[in-house]
């Protein structure tokens, strides 16, 4: 499979279930293991550009497809906003959960720019945080919609003020 | 006092602009969050480590008849396999509680709780060592189980704890509080008594992260290393010393980061020293990481207490007196975690935030076949439960003599003049200014208009309530002359170094679970000695590396951890002043501290800076005589007394008449915390508890089947509120500070888990009010919520 665009190969167990497979056999231990009935939502990675728990997915069946874990979030040095929301938002205190719901949140941004607070509700309603309350992930998810937005607006300032080539090295946020 | 209105917005924040010391700071141990590089107990990897399963009883109760474990030893990848009579060999099968009770480590005659340790496998991989359980046989002979607790002193009630000598009930402790004659007395002469049967059902923590350690023994240095999901690593180093007669300085306690701790994390669990012992035998780092179910039925509890309330009041709704008779199930072991001399924790505030005449509590605890524990889920040590006892109670008053249960409160709050307040069950409440925090939230609310819109509504049939519930709490535990937990006083030591360049590391005797203490702790100490937070870094949870102290929980880290920290931070500038003396060549009367550097009085342009001072101080120029070099300090702080945080919460419900789901509509929750450090992380810790309360009240309960299944196993059973059930909070603040707190903060972790339940409860009661409710227990599920609507609201078993 590929994780985080890096394409990795091992001999595992039938039954290893994905979340066993990014932790203790590649490391990637930013993705949680929290409850094992697909409640909780820590375990959350993308498989194939979905969210999916990953507590509840064989390592096995996700042989040739594309999984990305928290830690293929942001770009190098530069935090992804939906990241920079939780931090500025205070959307996390323990952390535990934190992996999983921003995966989710950033899934949700690329299809939905500008979502609710009922549809941030929505979207998160499959994971569980003991520490926020979910009101502080529902600003962090908007701030980084708000954010983005503002971003995607002075691009099409610079866009319009520089007649041709910024579209091609615009990029989508993803 | 100041009395602000707050909605913080989401405006950008950069810690690059934050001044010194207090005030809204973002986290300084997010990016490592962000980027998953939290380091979690189940994240550590030691080389050839190994992984331990625990097998557990099935049964609530049952004599072990034997045990084989021939075949899982055979089984490949298995490298140990450990039974409770093997560790009896070795004086190990029994552990001390933190309650001066014992516990099984590994069960040898009885099985005495559904999910009790049975045995361990230690194998090369997790999987290996759970299949290896499955092949371990345990003959059981199944005994009669003690479920309710309402049946455990009956007299033909099966005896569970048989192994204490002499043992013939499940009598477990009496305790009592207050003065029997007097209330009982003021109650004679009352015009009104009110009395109630409330429960606060049995409900569970459930951190997101479970319980669990990595042991590792070094036989050759003879030093054991054990990382584990513990709120009181200094604490449990000295236990395992005395359990396991390892010296101390030969045991390393490092708590990493905790995925959530609410008190579930407080005791040793058996699984703690089963990893230990499972790392001496094997000789191999062993890594223990219990599943949700194993969390759910093994792990610390919360409440589970049966009360009955008295109220007794004037007709015109003075509240006099209160009595209660409670009766406590601690379980099979006794493991509560509280200060020796509180059996009931903190229980003995539940006079609440009135000015009573009199009071009493009666108490009687028993053991059953269920898992131990009690004090937890940022409980403050059974303030939840005496919280909960007292607003719902002085509702069903104000239901009896049909005043307005904010009104009803008002009247009878403490005034500011009272304070400090001994109240009548001797907790002396150090500082308070009730009023306005209930008119505050009041006014928030829009109360007046919120009646009108109810009123409106009950016209047409529609089900409204509007909760009120006031609160004061008492944490920071405590003052050593009073509080220990197993001989060890519950002070908390801080050291402070400033390097030469002037930045700075603090190192504390508590630790995180989330609270935010890399932050907090940097600001407490950059507002006393002006290096700024981002210079300070926060060492915390390794028992190596930081002082003695016993830990987080109880919502003690800031009023007593958070005092050492401003006082070695002034100890250090004390220090600093007597350089900056000697560097001025002036006498240390003639300098004036302005945050970060020490003036000459009314010559400002003569000045050094802290870090100009640490500079001095590590250098080598000329010190002051009989100054030494460095500029570093430590201290052990033993607080007076607890702080007493308040704060008044309404809650507003909509409950659906066809189908009695409750919809939490909004929740307005102002609290007083005393001197705010970092007003974003107070905000937090406010949102999380008010989702704990709406848990609590309408959702989370730890239920048992007659034969003591418990059926709350798992998260598709045991109901955590999600973003759905839960509102956006609304939150305000008053600040009355603490008098003997050197900064003057009071303790703001639990208050919200504690205040939150009665409003909501409340609110809903209130809804049912056409009806003719008065009360319905927790949790308000809509199916208990019909059946009150019914006329046939029943206590949870």
């Amino acid at each position: 499979m590929t994780v985080n665009d890096t394409e990795v190969t091992r001999e595992i167990e039938g039954r290893l279930l994905l979340v066993h497979f990014l932790r203790d056999v590649l490391g990637l231990t930013g993705t949680h293991w929290g409850c094992d009935t697909s409640n909780c939502g820590t375990c959350v990675v993308w498989l194939d550009g979905e969210p999916v728990k990953s507590c509840t997915v064989l390592a096995a069946m996700a042989g040739g497809h594309q999984v990305r874990t928290v830690e293929g979030l942001a770009k190098g040095a530069e935090l992804d906003p939906v990241q920079q929301g939780f931090m500025q938002c205070h959307g996390l205190q323990c952390g535990f959960c934190t992996p999983g719901m921003m995966m989710t949140a950033r899934a949700l941004l690329d299809r939905n720019p500008d979502p609710s607070e009922q549809e941030i509700r929505e979207a998160i309603s499959g994971q569980i945080c003991r520490c926020t309350g979910y009101a502080t992930i529902v600003r962090s998810v908007r701030w980084a919609a708000v954010h983005e937005a503002g971003e995607r607006a002075k691009l099409a300032e610079s866009t319009e003020s520089d007649d041709a080539g910024a579209i091609a090295t615009a990029g989508s946020p993803t | 006092m100041t009395t602000v209105h707050e909605r913080p917005a989401d405006t950008f924040h950069d810690n690059a602009q934050k001044p010194v010391g207090h005030g809204r700071m973002l986290r300084k141990e997010d990016p490592r969050f962000l980027r998953g590089r939290g380091r979690y107990v189940d994240d550590i990897q030691l080389p050839g480590m190994l992984h331990l399963a625990i097998l557990r009883s099935p049964f609530a109760h049952a004599r072990i008849l034997s045990v084989d474990t021939t075949a899982a030893e055979a089984a490949p990848g298995v490298r140990a396999v450990v039974t409770g009579a093997a560790l009896a060999a070795q004086n190990l099968a029994w552990m001390p509680t933190l309650s001066g009770d014992v516990q099984a480590v590994l069960a040898t005659d009885k099985v005495r709780f559904q999910g009790q340790e049975v045995a361990f496998v230690v194998a090369d991989d997790r999987y290996t060592a759970r299949d290896a359980l499955e092949l371990i046989e345990v003959e059981y002979e199944v005994l009669d189980p003690v479920i309710d607790a309402r049946t455990a002193l009956a007299p033909d009630a099966p005896l569970i704890r048989d192994d204490l000598e002499g043992k013939t009930n499940n009598h477990c402790f009496d305790w009592e509080t207050g003065d029997a004659a007097a209330t009982d007395a003021v109650f004679a002469r009352a015009d009104v008594v009110v009395t109630e049967d409330i429960v606060y059902p049995r409900v569970h923590p459930a951190p997101m992260e479970t319980c669990g350690a990595v042991a590792d023994f070094d036989a050759i240095e003879g030093k054991l290393r054990l990382w584990s999901t513990t709120q009181a690593p200094h604490a449990h180093r000295t236990l395992y010393a005395i359990v396991a007669g390892l010296p101390e300085h030969k045991i390393q306690v490092i708590s990493p980061d905790i995925g959530g701790g609410f008190g579930n994390k407080v005791p040793i669990y058996p699984g703690y020293v089963c990893a230990i012992v499972g790392s001496i035998v094997t000789g191999k780092p062993v890594k223990w990481m219990e599943d949700r179910s194993e969390n759910l039925i093994s792990t610390g509890f919360a409440r589970d207490y049966i009360m009955r309330a008295q109220i007794a009041a004037t007709r015109e709704g003075k509240i006099l007196a209160i009595r209660t008779d409670v009766l406590a199930d601690h379980g099979a072991f006794n493991g509560t975690a509280a200060p020796v001399k509180y059996p009931a924790g903190f229980f003995g505030v539940f006079t609440g935030s009135y000015d009573l005449e009199a009071a009493y509590c009666k108490m009687t605890a028993v053991y059953t076949n269920k898992a131990p524990g009690g004090v937890a889920y940022a409980c403050s040590f059974r303030i939840t439960e005496a919280v909960y006892l007292v607003e719902r109670i002085v509702d069903c008053l104000a239901y009896e003599l049909d005043l307005d249960p904010a009104e009803l409160r008002m009247r009878n709050l403490l005034k500011p003049e009272q304070f400090p307040y001994t109240s009548k069950t001797g907790w002396v409440y150090d500082s308070g200014n009730y009023e306005p925090t209930l008119r505050l939230a009041m006014d928030m609310a829009g109360y007046a208009d919120l009646r009108r819109e109810q009123a409106e509504k009950r016209a047409r049939g529609e089900l409204m309530g509007i909760g009120v519930a006031f609160f004061t709490e008492a944490v920071g535990a405590g003052p050593r002359k009073d509080m220990d937990i197993l001989g060890l006083g519950m002070a908390d030591g801080c050291e402070l170094r400033v390097h030469p360049t002037g930045k700075a590391v603090v190192r504390l005797s508590v630790q995180s679970q989330g609270q935010g203490h890399e932050t907090t702790f940097a600001q407490i100490v950059a507002e006393e000695i002006g290096i700024p937070p981002d210079d300070i870094d926060v060492l915390h949870g390794d028992t190596d590396n930081t002082p003695f102290g016993l830990g987080t929980y109880g919502s003690r880290s800031t009023p007593v951890s958070g005092a050492a920290a401003a006082l070695v931070a002034r100890k250090v500038r004390d220090k600093a002043r007597i350089i900056a003396a000697g560097m001025l060549e002036v006498s240390v009367a003639d300098l004036e501290w302005e945050k970060g550097s020490f003036q000459v009085k009314g010559d400002p342009g003569k000045s050094v800076t802290i870090q100009d001072i640490a500079m001095r101080a590590h250098g080598a120029g000329d010190l002051p005589d009989g100054v030494e070099g460095g500029l570093e300090a430590q201290i052990c702080y033993n607080p007076s007394n607890l702080t007493y945080p308040h704060g008044a919460y309404i809650c507003v419900v909509d409950v659906d008449p066809g189908t009695a789901v409750v919809k939490v509509r909004r929740f307005i929750a102002v609290d007083d915390c005393g001197t705010r450090i970092n007003p974003m992380i107070i905000e937090g810790q406010v949102h999380g508890g008010l989702a704990d309360g709406v848990g609590m009240a309408l959702m989370e309960m730890i239920a048992f089947d007659p034969d003591g299944n418990c059926l709350g196993a798992s998260l598709m059973d045991y109901l955590i509120p999600t973003a759905l059930e839960t509102p956006d909070w609304e939150t305000g603040f008053t600040v009355t500070p603490s008098p003997h707190h050197p900064i003057g903060a009071k303790g703001i972790g639990e208050s919200a888990t504690v205040g939150s339940p009665p409003a909501i409860v409340n609110a809903v009661v209130d809804a049912l009010r056409p009806y003719g409710v008065r009360h319905a227990d927790m949790p308000l599920t809509p199916s208990r919520v019909w059946e009150a609507m019914q006329g046939r609201a029943r206590p949870p078993v």
